[in-house]
């Protein structure tokens, strides 16, 4: 057995620390240590999405990460996008342009939607679509999604900025 | 899905990186953003017993121009890349590229040096740097040395570099004024790899005949492809569908596309061809917004 390593990760800005093995997947740090169940597992082989979380300000698939890559470094998963109870607006437009059916693949399509507004806080549909390119939807068709990322940027202002 | 057990050791620098391969040999692999390696490992394609972070290392991260160069870390991210006004303005052939790379979460931990390291026969970096003439900087217990990058890709997922030797910078010779280049690939959907893809590089003269011409093409056979047959068609000729025609039949001559799931070896030439006059078509319309 290869040496366990110490590593200390920031998640919705607060610290958690954890003797892992190298080949931990961030994911599990996220959901199996950090407890935040919120980032979701879907192909685990690099392609659907729903294991996205930000580290250091850009959208990454923490299935494809291992913990140790991200020791010392900053991730926002879905649980630090809603602050004090109050949806972020994105989250808001999800659910008024009833952008999420089974909601599997929602917090990561939350975060590729905060990372896309915060490059083009005015983005066309196709960036949009673009913008999401990351990440599968196996109920919605996507229209509805795109809706609402159209719809949190026409709102202005900070939509794309990260909650602190 | 778990990779084999591993160690893991992050690199403080180069000279480190490369002693840690040297120590631990073949069963030692260099991880950058981890986009290719880690879904390796996790298939079991590949099992190193060591791994050798380099992402922390200070300074392989860069984009600038230097002695008629465009200069890249290896470290640098696709997205860097595509959001470059750098790039936009002397490589315009690499910004049609990058966007075109997978996702923008793998464009966000991808690296330009993982990418040409890993050599996967459909890359799309593979293609451009070959038809820039680009050239590529490792650094090993032997020291520093250049490699072109005709001579870098040896086979499918295996290239020239030692197994203790860390690509740490491409090095991209800036084309002259009257320069355009292109690369458009067709994939099955948004971010597939590509089924074929081509790059082409053009100098043309005042009189509009090609001076110079670099071609690339990927998920044209086990490497990515330079094709001087087909550019020793165009060069001294003007850009003319005739010309370019035959340049299409021998890209497609020298190719030997592998056949998978994205297409039989047949239909990807055809591919091939259709990319090519297409190509070479925007990128000698570049020429000429350029003068
Ligand atoms: C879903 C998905 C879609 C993708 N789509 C595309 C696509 O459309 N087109 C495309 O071109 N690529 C695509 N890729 C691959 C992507 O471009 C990777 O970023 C790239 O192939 C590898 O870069 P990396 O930094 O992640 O390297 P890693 O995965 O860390 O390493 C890859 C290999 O290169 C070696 N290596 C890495 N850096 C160095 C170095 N500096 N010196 C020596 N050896 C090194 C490693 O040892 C390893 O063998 C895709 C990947 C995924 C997951
Ligand atoms: S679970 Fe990570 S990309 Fe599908
Ligand atoms: S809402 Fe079910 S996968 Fe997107």
């Amino acid at each position: 057995m290869p040496d366990r390593k110490r590593v200390e990760i920031k998640i919705n800005g607060e610290s958690y620390s954890a003797e892992v093995e190298p080949r931990l997947l961030l994911v599990d740090f996220l959901r199996g240590i950090a407890r935040l169940t919120g980032t979701h597992v879907g192909c685990d082989s690099s392609n659907c999405g729903a294991c996205t979380v930000m580290m250091d300000g850009v959208t990454v698939k923490s299935c494809t990460l291992f913990a140790v890559q991200a020791n010392g470094r900053e991730i926002l998963t879905i649980e630090g996008v809603a602050k004090d109870g109050d949806l972020h607006p994105i989250q808001q437009s999800f659910r008024d342009h009833h952008a999420l059916q089974c909601g599997y693949c929602t917090p990561g399509m939350v975060l590729s939607a905060l990372f896309l507004l915060s490059k083009k806080p005015n983005p066309t549909e196709r960036e949009v679509r673009l913008g999401v390119s990351g990440n599968l939807c196996r109920c919605t068709g996507y229209q509805n999604i795109v809706d609402a990322i159209l719809a949190a940027a026409k709102r202005g202002g900070q939509v794309g900025r990260r909650p602190t | 899905m778990y990779p084999a057990s591993f160690d893991y050791f992050q690199a403080e620098n180069v000279e480190q990186a490369s002693r840690l391969l040297r120590e631990y040999g073949e069963e030692a692999r260099v991880i950058a953003g981890g986009q290719s390696l880690i879904p390796f490992m996790k298939y079991r394609l590949a099992l190193p017993k060591y791994l050798v972070d380099i992402r922390g290392i200070p300074g392989l991260s860069f984009i600038d121009k230097k002695d008629g160069c465009v200069r890249i870390g290896a470290l640098t991210v696709h997205r860097e890349i595509e959001e470059s006004d750098l790039i936009r303005s002397q490589l315009p052939i690499m910004r049609d590229a990058a966007p075109l790379i997978g996702d923008p979460q793998v464009r966000n931990l991808g690296t330009l040096g993982g990418a040409l390291c890993h050599a996967d026969p459909a890359g799309d970096w593979g293609p451009v740097v070959l038809a820039l003439e680009g050239r590529l900087k490792c650094v090993g217990a032997n020291g520093e040395r250049e490699l072109e990058a005709k001579d870098f890709f040896v086979d499918a997922y295996s290239t020239r570099l030692q197994p203790d030797e860390v690509l740490t910078e491409v090095v991209l010779p800036v084309p002259g004024a009257k320069s355009g280049g292109a690369y458009l690939k067709l994939a099955r959907r948004t971010g597939d790899f590509a089924m074929a893809s081509v790059a082409v590089q053009l100098t043309l003269d005042e009189a509009g005949v090609c001076q110079h011409i670099g071609i690339g093409a990927g998920a044209a056979g086990r490497t990515p492809l330079r094709v001087p047959d087909a550019e020793g068609v165009v060069r001294g000729e003007k850009i003319s569908a005739t010309v370019l025609k035959e340049a299409a039949r021998r890209l497609s001559q020298a190719a030997d596309p592998i056949p998978d799931l994205r297409g039989s070896g047949e239909y990807k030439r055809e591919i091939l061809k259709a990319l090519l006059q297409r190509a070479a078509q925007i990128a000698a319309s570049r020429c000429k917004e350029r003068r």
